[in-house]
């Protein structure tokens, strides 16, 4: 019910595929000023991080959704308005967060106690949820019968009390300010055999210790409603993890975020699908070095873009699918896609270190050296400053990835599902190289070599088509001609 | 061990260092001949002689910066201000150097600063201040509180034995009020570590100072008219302060009040009541409480004093709305 001068923040539709988002981080608090446009939050799908502008200004009024809740596409998030309003009306036909975290039930009271002498029936959590689905005992804490003593004030030791023994407030006597429940008055009931419910149910285990767990670790994501027909379906969360219980002596808890747990999923999914077989190929990179190095001052000079080895080889690799298509391919149910268009995956560690995002551009057949290493910069700095959208890591039909920027030569990637294949490039090392001379003699020279693998899917790749898919990959890299773009 | 008041307790304590110690000296104004304003060093100088009991001019500023470098130099500068209050003279000395001097150049500075604090007796604003929270939020400082003559005796003692600088807060109104045991032999009461001034389950009071027997007054009152169960935590020390007693003694009642002489705003009980609020907060039934003299000078008239530090009454009061809630 926002006014005129009221803006709701919503949960952004982030692509076509994307049912909801997790909060992760409020960049301003309630009553801090916004501009329009100014970064107001950051959340995280299971497709990617990123930031979320205002869509208003004024004040931060209220924050609905806290850090760490997974909500539904166009949930509403926040509202924005002139200093000084309030933005109470707005609260009342908030959507239910897709995640029932633990916070709701305290929020739920919360709100009893700003509206005590409000008689109409305020929906809650529990007034809303039908009561099969028994989302917490803590949520049964809400008034059921209008009994005045959910409505007054319950004191931090005394929700710790209620929650530890899983104690329903209101059927506690209360004796305190205006009949507040104290602290001697739930130890009585306690005491007294009063419990309303063994403690042992695993809905009161998760939210006794408030003091350990943090507020916003909700045991899993919920399911994204939907996918979008016809599309493959996204990865889907993982499934609830273990509990973790008790930190041990010496250990840390640290929670995980959901572009973790979608990368632990997707990993473990692709291993379980594919039938892995890695190939790799010594490349001698003499001719690419020596013409990156007239094109870098050109390149730099007139267009400000790098022209990195991954450039080069993402274009001759580009060159290679065209006559590889089943490594450009996919298989889907019982048939073999095929497709007369690459969209290319780079593989890109993200600044702190903490993840890895593989970013696609697309319909990399129609771009030259210029346009691939363009496109390579740009992307992969949105992808570092949380600015992809998810459909910017959608639909790519192959994968390069680079680990070899630490100086590994060698290694076995796991392809992006459902992908056919990954390339994985490595450092360029000179070496001791056989060629032969002018006359047909064998002479050792010094050549810059760099090793390429192939890690593909044997269910529709074979060792040969790798073997030969390398073989002209490493073919055109090395008889890189000047004219050549 | 014999009856002592506080005040002999501090002067036996001080003679037993001045005696064990040749490194230790005392300076201030009147210490010597007139043996001090308070006559805490009364008899000094004929036993340890005018060049280890020295009467110095009016000048704190000169008091304290003499001690900080006497103690640079390897001795244990034992400062009198005559009143708490003038210390502000000395802060410079206090605050830029001798507080900094071991964090920038490694160097301890063992000096004590005797400080009579505290109202009650129509002192006015000049003589009856309690500034120990100013210096508490000095990072180097050690700020000592001493409520009974045996913790005066041995605080004093660990005082003069620290490498850093301590200020001894030692509060007039008990000089010859409070009496109590006190051991003969040399002993060292830990600088950090609180007492239990009295056991109860209901309510914890955190105080310090005089305002310890103004908690055990109200805290008997409650029990004889309100069945409630009273607790005194004695800090004894306000820098460092002993955040473990406070929570345990939070942690089982629930319920606290933080009591001082000092003025409110900024007062170390605003310290106390963060840290029990960041820390204990699912601990609590009830808002944290403080009872304190309000945010103005200490007046001189015998009635206002009286309406401005926390008499038994107002902690009573306070008590009881507590114990309400």
């Amino acid at each position: 019910m926002a006014t005129e001068t009221q803006t709701e923040v919503v949960m952004p539709q982030m692509g076509v595929s994307v049912a909801e988002g997790t909060i992760t981080k409020w960049l301003k608090a309630e009553g801090e000023p916004i501009a329009r446009d100014e970064s107001l939050l950051e959340i995280s799908t299971d497709k990617v991080d990123t930031e979320v502008p205002s869509p208003g200004e004024g004040v931060l009024l209220k924050i609905l959704v806290q850090e760490g809740e997974t909500v539904e596409v166009g949930a509403i998030l926040a509202v924005i308005g002139p200093e000084g309003s309030s933005a109470a009306a707005p609260v009342e036909d908030l959507p239910q967060p897709a995640t029932q975290a633990a916070a709701d039930a305290t929020e739920a009271a919360a709100s009893e106690t700003a509206e005590p002498t409000d008689p109409t029936p305020t929906p809650t959590p529990a007034a809303s949820a039908p009561a099969s689905t028994a989302t917490s005992d803590t949520a049964s804490q809400a008034p059921s019968s209008g009994s005045d003593n959910g409505r007054t004030f319950v004191s931090p030791v005394v929700a710790r009390i209620a929650s530890e023994h899983g104690v329903d407030v209101a059927r506690v006597q209360g004796t305190g300010n205006g009949g507040r429940v104290t602290k001697k008055d739930i130890l009585a009931f306690v005491e007294g055999g009063g419990q309303s419910a063994p403690a042992a149910s695993s809905d009161a285990t998760s939210q006794a210790p408030a003091a350990t767990a943090p507020p916003s670790a909700p045991a899993a994501p919920a399911p994204p409603a939907a996918a979008a027909a016809g599309a493959p379906a996204p990865p889907k969360p993982a499934e609830a993890p273990v509990a973790a219980g008790e930190a041990g002596p010496g250990e840390t808890f640290e929670p995980m975020t959901a572009m973790r747990r979608g990368i632990a999923e997707h990993m473990r999914r692709s291993l379980d699908t594919s039938a892995y077989v890695t190939s790799a190929i010594e490349v001698d990179m003499s001719k690419v070095v020596a013409i990156r190095g007239k094109l870098k001052k050109e390149f730099e000079a007139a267009y400000g873009v790098n022209p990195t080895y991954l450039a080069f080889i993402a274009r001759a690799t580009v060159e290679t699918l065209r006559e590889y298509p089943w490594i450009n391919g996919e298989i889907r149910g019982d048939k073999i896609v095929t497709r007369n268009y690459v969209h290319l995956g780079f593989a890109v560690e993200l600044a702190d270190g903490k993840g890895l995002i593989v970013p696609v551009i697309k319909n990399v057949e129609g771009m030259n050296l210029l346009g691939i290493a363009k496109s390579v910069v740009e992307i992969a700095q949105r992808a570092r400053d949380k600015k992809l959208t998810p459909d910017d890591v959608q639909g790519g039909t192959f994968t390069i990835t680079n680990p070899g920027g630490y100086g590994t030569f060698h290694g076995t990637p796991v392809i992006s599902q459902p992908q056919a294949g990954i390339l994985g490039t490595y450092a360029v090392v000179k070496r001791p190289w056989v060629v032969q001379d002018d006359r047909g003699q064998d002479v050792l020279a010094i050549r810059p070599i760099m090793n390429l693998t192939l890690t593909y899917d044997h269910r529709l790749v074979d060792g040969a088509l790798a073997g030969r898919f390398l073989r002209d990959l490493r073919g055109r890299l090395e008889s890189w001609g000047e004219s050549d773009y | 061990m014999a009856e002592k008041t506080y005040l002999q307790a501090i002067s036996d304590g001080l003679r037993q260092e001045l005696r064990r110690d040749e490194r230790v000296f005392v300076i201030g104004e009147d210490v010597g001949v007139y043996g001090g304003a308070f006559k805490v060093t009364l008899g000094f100088q004929e036993e340890f002689g005018p060049w280890r009991i020295i009467d110095s001019p009016l000048a704190e500023t000169a008091i304290v910066g003499a001690c900080t470098g006497a103690a640079m130099m390897g001795m244990r500068p034992v400062a009198e201000m005559q009143f708490a209050d003038f210390i502000s003279c000395a802060w410079d000395h206090l605050v830029t150097v001798a507080a900094k001097q071991r964090f920038r150049a490694g160097t301890p500075v063992p000096i004590v600063v005797r400080l009579p604090s505290g109202g009650g007796f129509s002192g006015g604003p000049f003589h009856s201040q309690n500034p120990e929270s100013s210096f508490a939020h000095i990072p180097g400082l050690k700020c000592v509180c001493p409520a009974t003559p045996e913790d005066a005796k041995g605080l004093l003692v660990a005082a003069i034995e620290d490498p850093n600088p301590v200020l001894f807060f030692e509060h007039k109104h008990l000089y010859r009020r409070i009496k109590g045991e006190v051991p003969d032999e040399r002993y060292v009461t830990p600088i950090g570590k609180a007492r239990t001034h009295r056991e109860g389950e209901d309510i914890s009071v955190i105080t310090w100072g005089a305002m310890v027997y103004t908690a055990d007054e109200a805290a008997k009152q409650l029990e004889e008219a309100d069945d409630v169960s009273v607790e005194v935590i004695d800090l004894r020390t306000v820098m460092p302060w002993d955040k473990e007693a406070v929570l345990a003694s939070v942690r089982k009642c629930s319920k606290v009040l933080v009591l001082h002489e000092d003025t409110r705003t900024g007062g170390f009980g605003g310290e106390i009541a963060a840290t029990i609020g960041e820390e204990a907060f699912e601990d609590l039934d009830a808002p944290i409480k403080r009872v304190c003299a309000p945010d103005c000078p200490v007046p001189f008239s015998p009635i206002l004093e009286k309406a401005y530090i926390p008499q038994v009454d107002d902690v009573v009061k306070g008590l009881r709305e507590l114990a309400a809630y």
